[in-house]
């Protein structure tokens, strides 16, 4: 049971942490249209966290909320991968973690539709539509900002550099992972990387990027083990619930 | 000529018809109409800031996905007045400019900063209530694209007003701190969403003409009786108390009377002391400078495609 309640709760950090990231931008992106997108991401990400959150409640069984789920739990309990919770950077570092992100959760989620728990499969199917859309909006901008002028490209391979190392964690499957799949609740991770990887270098080729050789991995975020960036974060998100509990709001 | 031209705009305008972008206008109207609809689109971008600083602390997921909706509506009426604008002969970046050097003015509400929780409740409930309180006669503006604009607007800001005060509505059934957090909001709130209807009419020259032409329908004064006697009842529900001494229903009039509105701080937070201006203007700044180079890439990656297109059909 455990394993489930993990799995879940690795997916719904994923999405909660990287909307929060993006909606640290609101207000000042580059451009308006743009900042509406941005925004727009970060609301269906949030959106697909509360269904995610809510299913890990009714699976815990002890009375909790989303809000208990996303508020009460401390830098070692988030199960999200590293690569979420990197600051936004200039637009280029935001574009990329999307872009890297946003590759592998198409995937993942193409295959949780036959997820044997009716409800993940059920999340999965309305989420899916959003993360094409994510997926295409970071793609484009990859081949604009690689494509574009030296300076947006020079800006990107900087990206790219400060990125790669947290790419690799996405196909490290966590134990809860491996449960997961043996019980046909979730996908193995490492299954995706050759799927990824063929996104990645179809979008670079366009972008004029080199995909950059197999390096070190940073990872530990699926078992609780984080950057300190996520500490400061949580402090900002959790503030208002830590500081006044108990408090409808 | 001109003479004709004008009695015949007019009498348009008179007959309750729209002028439409193509229309001969007289260039004190266009001129008009440019300065009003870019301050109230700078209004709502500037406004996006106020209010997206609590987007990362919202208490809740619920409240956290209910603020970035309400902040990228905001954004989204942004784009449209700023297209109404376009209309009228004005690009988008020059109106940018005139924010960032200070020439184009916004609501002075958004330079009050956001310091509880309870302010985002307040600023739906006050703001956008004043807001929709000279909005809704705008639908009405004889400014075609200005006029279709405001209807969607309007749809919308009714949304975040109601939002707004059920954050208010949820503090005042709270704990003493949260009853506390919002008596303190409306404190500093009310006074500057009563300013927001800008001068007393004495002071407004602009008035009469703007009515004239069907831009504006009631004046200032008018629109911020309306104000004060709508939230004078919304406040009993709250349980809070307007910070106004002088508040008080008059029979006579059927309108509460209210105190005296401190127009040396009106006039000092459009002059730029207001607590945030400075802030507001700097972080648009920073936003639109910092995009600079996603902007140039955007271009020169749109005008190499097209030119590799060309190039492809040739051979």
């Amino acid at each position: 049971m455990n394993y489930k309640l993990n799995y879940i709760l690795h997916l719904a950090d994923n999405a909660l942490i990287l909307g929060h990231r993006l909606s640290e931008w609101c207000g000042h992106g580059p451009v308006l249209e743009q900042d509406m997108a941005l925004t727009n991401i970060a609301l269906d990400l949030v959106g697909q966290s509360r269904s995610l959150y809510q299913l890990a409640a009714s699976i815990q069984d002890e009375g909790k909320t989303e809000d208990d789920l996303a508020y009460f739990r401390d830098v070692i309990d988030f199960k999200n991968v590293l690569l979420v919770e990197q600051e936004n950077g200039d637009f280029a570092q935001t574009i990329l973690r999307q872009f890297l992100f946003d590759a592998y959760n198409f995937h993942l989620y193409q295959k949780l539709l036959k997820s044997s728990d009716k409800q993940l499969s059920a999340i999965a199917e309305k989420s899916l539509k959003e993360i094409t859309y994510h997926l295409r909006w970071s793609s484009e901008w990859v081949i604009r900002l690689g494509d574009g002028t030296e300076e947006s490209n020079r800006r990107i391979n900087e990206a790219i550099e400060a990125l790669w190392p947290y790419a690799g964690e996405l196909f490290i499957p966590a134990t809860y992972e491996l449960e997961a799949v043996k019980e046909g609740l979730g996908v193995d991770s490492a299954s995706l990387k050759e799927l990824w990887s063929t996104e990645i270098k179809n979008v670079f080729d366009e972008a004029n990027l080199e995909v950059p050789e197999e390096s070190w991995v940073q990872k530990g975020g699926k078992n609780g083990i984080h950057t300190e960036k996520l500490g400061f974060l949580l402090a900002e998100m959790q503030f208002l619930q830590r500081a006044y509990p108990g408090q409808e709001w | 000529m001109e003479n004709n031209l004008e009695q015949a705009f007019q009498a348009k305008i008179d007959r309750e018809e729209k002028i439409e972008p193509k229309d001969w206008m007289p260039e004190a109207y266009r001129k008009t109409l440019i300065r009003q609809i870019s301050q109230h689109a700078h209004s709502e971008i500037v406004g996006m800031l106020p209010e997206g600083n609590w987007i990362t602390r919202a208490p809740s997921l619920r409240r956290k996905v209910a603020l970035m909706a309400k902040v990228q509506d905001e954004a989204g009426h942004g784009l449209y007045l700023y297209s109404a604008c376009e209309t009228l002969g004005i690009n988008r970046d020059t109106l940018y400019e005139q924010l960032h050097d200070g020439t184009a003015k916004y609501s002075s509400i958004f330079n009050y900063p956001t310091l509880t929780w309870a302010d985002i409740g307040a600023i739906g409930w006050l703001v956008d209530g004043a807001a929709i309180m000279n909005q809704v006669p705008l639908c009405r503006c004889s400014y075609g694209p200005y006029a279709r604009a405001m209807v969607r607007v309007c749809k919308e800001e009714s949304f975040h007003q109601r939002q707004g005060f059920e954050i208010l509505l949820t503090l005042s059934k709270g704990s003493d701190e949260q009853k506390n957090m919002l008596q303190d909001a409306v404190n500093r709130w009310w006074w500057p969403s009563v300013m927001m209807f800008g001068p007393s009419d004495k002071d407004s020259p602009h008035t009469a003409r703007s009515m004239n032409w069907k831009i504006k329908r009631f004046t200032n004064d008018e629109l911020r009786q309306k104000f004060v006697d709508v939230c004078y009842e919304q406040a009993k529900v709250l349980n809070v108390k307007l910070p106004d001494e002088d508040i008080k229903w008059n029979e006579e009039r059927g309108h509460y009377d209210f105190g005296a509105i401190d127009w040396d701080e009106f006039w000092q937070v459009v002059k730029g002391n207001g607590p945030c201006n400075k802030q507001r203007v700097a972080a648009r700044k920073k936003a639109w400078d910092d995009g600079a180079w996603v902007r140039e890439a955007a271009l020169a990656h749109s005008n190499k495609r097209s030119e590799r297109l060309k190039n492809k059909k040739v051979a």
